[in-house]
């Protein structure tokens, strides 16, 4: 066999590729990494494509051993890597060789961390992805999160480049931030006063924060009405139930709802925000879906241009 | 072109990458065919920038590649299909689902507030709820969650005002004047009045679903004994 073993799966890690797409309409979400463009560079840095499926680590605390020689990358929240006891430097891909133990202890920074292999995890695909959602029981091994003594099986090495992300490139994950949200759905239900309330004030991230959603707590925001005939979610929405406080739906929300929503948050800003741990402070700044459409080609070309330096 | 139909149809932005089309403001048959129809069109219209689709009671939310598209041209595509959309009046009838139901107390938290809130008795409640042919309008929220409509008035309800995190599967629920069967343990903010034991999802079963959008469904009564020899499981609810 060729793979790693799980020695302890952490607190939640998930198998995860680019997302599932393509199901809405029997009700399947997207699932995919929180944060994307942690996931993308960790594929990059050890030269898979992009959609390769790879560990989205929540907190930290999981333990591999390696019955393969490969290389692996951590990437996205700083937990520290070792390598058989050795600390090792994050956005920088590593050989490891069978019997090798990797460990990622617990974050200092951000909550969500992504470990990529050369070649990807070779994970059976259900309704044309590899992701994780939990809540359908969908995805990686047994719709599960991993569990102890799961294997992760892998290509047999091959050749592959390997990559390291110079620091000035490197995403940082701190609170504080100002996350933009485009309005649109119910935004007419919400008066001026109440939007004005919305994009000034800050809200704080509660521990009712997972992969669906993230629940705010903050000034509450009063819509017109509580309840609309049930309508597509799309990510990144931002829904007020009838007690006022905000709910950022992401990659594991569900496809149909039936709260009013003022608008969306745009992907760039959700990633940063599925960064922060509960208690974290955020707010809200009205962008335009023209601006937003040329940060995300923006972002995709200074994705694409950013060289990473050749380590192997 | 159906004039009437056309004035109430809009699309508004939904996010960055998606736009949402109302075809109208309420439950409807006609409505809910035409959306239908959009779906199908729109498949061929926008092959190559689609993303996903949403179908649901009178809107449909499109999600399209920003990197393949843009906001404008994707709703002048739109535009152009929902100008060609027949007054779809065939509304063809879908097969008749009967599905069990136990109703009680026990396995439906809100039931007794619920028939307070209607001002009748627990097995009135069950009575309008268990004789109303209902039509699957769309399926979402969860694998498997199909949307039924229309729940009688008289004892509609509207969601609790915070979700609940943990609602067991199998669930019968009312929203306002939709009703619905919890198809896996979720978090939700319906009203629960009883539970199905028959699986509304099952990944490995072909179908994977025992209904699909069309369909008619109606529930039939069972005690708690018929429940349990059915297979079905009182889960917890938090």
């Amino acid at each position: 066999m060729s793979g790693f073993k799980v020695l302890q799966p952490g607190l939640l890690t998930l198998i995860q590729d680019a997302g599932r797409f393509g199901h809405h309409r029997i009700g399947l979400t997207t699932g995919g990494p929180l944060d994307a463009l942690a996931f993308k560079w960790a594929n990059r840095l050890v030269d898979n494509p992009m959609n390769s499926t790879a560990l989205e680590i929540s907190i930290g605390g999981l333990v591999l051993e390696a019955e393969t020689d490969a290389q692996i990358v951590l990437a996205g929240a700083e937990m520290p890597l070792k390598i058989n006891g050795i600390e090792q430097e994050r956005w920088h891909a590593h050989r490891v060789k069978a019997g090798d133990k990797v460990e990622v202890g617990f974050s200092s920074q951000g909550a969500r961390a992504y470990l990529a292999v050369s070649g990807g995890f070779q994970i059976e695909h259900s309704f044309s992805s590899s992701a994780t959602v939990t809540r359908e029981g969908i995805g990686g091994i047994n719709g599960e999160k991993l569990q102890q003594s799961d294997y992760l099986h892998c290509h047999p090495p091959g050749e592959h480049r390997a990559f390291r992300l110079p620091e000035e490139h490197r995403p940082d994950y701190f609170d504080d931030i100002s996350l933009r949200v485009i309005t649109g759905y119910q935004q007419h239900a919400f008066s001026d006063y109440q939007k004005r309330l919305f994009f000034s004030s800050e809200y704080t991230v509660t521990d009712r924060a997972d992969r669906m959603g993230y629940r705010l707590e903050g000034p509450e925001v009063k819509p017109s009405f509580d309840g609309i005939l049930s309508e597509g979610i799309c990510h990144g929405a931002i829904q007020i139930p009838a007690d006022g406080q905000p709910i950022v739906l992401l990659n594991d929300r569900q496809t149909i709802g039936g709260y009013p929503k003022i608008g969306s948050m745009i992907a760039m800003d959700t990633a940063r925000m599925a960064q922060l741990l509960p208690g974290s402070r955020i707010s809200f700044e009205e962008i335009t879906i023209d601006d937003a459409h040329n940060l995300h080609c923006l972002a995709h070309v200074r994705f694409n241009n950013t060289e990473p330096d050749q380590v192997d | 072109m159906n004039m009437m139909v056309e004035n109430t149809m809009r699309i508004e932005v939904a996010g960055e990458n998606a736009l949402i089309i109302y075809f109208g403001e309420k439950t409807d048959p006609r409505v809910s065919a035409q959306v239908q129809q959009a779906v199908t069109i729109l498949e061929t219209e926008l092959s190559g920038m689609l993303i996903d689709m949403v179908p649901s009671y009178a809107s449909l939310l499109v999600i399209y590649d920003q990197l393949a598209t843009d906001h404008l041209e994707v709703r002048s595509r739109i535009r152009k299909v929902l100008d060609q959309l027949s007054d779809a009046t065939s509304n063809s009838e879908g097969k008749l689902v009967t599905l069990p139901a136990y109703y009680s107390t026990e396995s439906g938290p809100d039931l007794a507030a619920l028939a307070e809130r209607a001002q009748m008795s627990i097995d009135e409640v069950i009575q309008l709820h268990s004789e109303t042919e209902y039509r699957v309008y769309a399926i979402g929220f969860a694998p498997g969650f199909a949307y039924l409509g229309e729940v009688d008035e008289r004892i509609a309800a509207p969601r609790l005002s915070t979700p609940r995190m943990k609602v067991p599967r199998g669930a019968i629920a009312i929203a306002d004047q939709q009703t619905a069967v919890y198809p896996a343990v979720s978090p939700g903010g319906w009203n629960l009045i009883g539970l199905c034991p028959t699986r509304m999802f099952d990944p490995l079963a072909e179908p994977t679903m025992p209904v699909q959008v069309g369909d008619r469904i109606k529930f039939n009564p069972i005690s708690q004994s018929e429940f349990i020899s059915l297979g079905g499981e009182l889960g917890e609810i938090r």
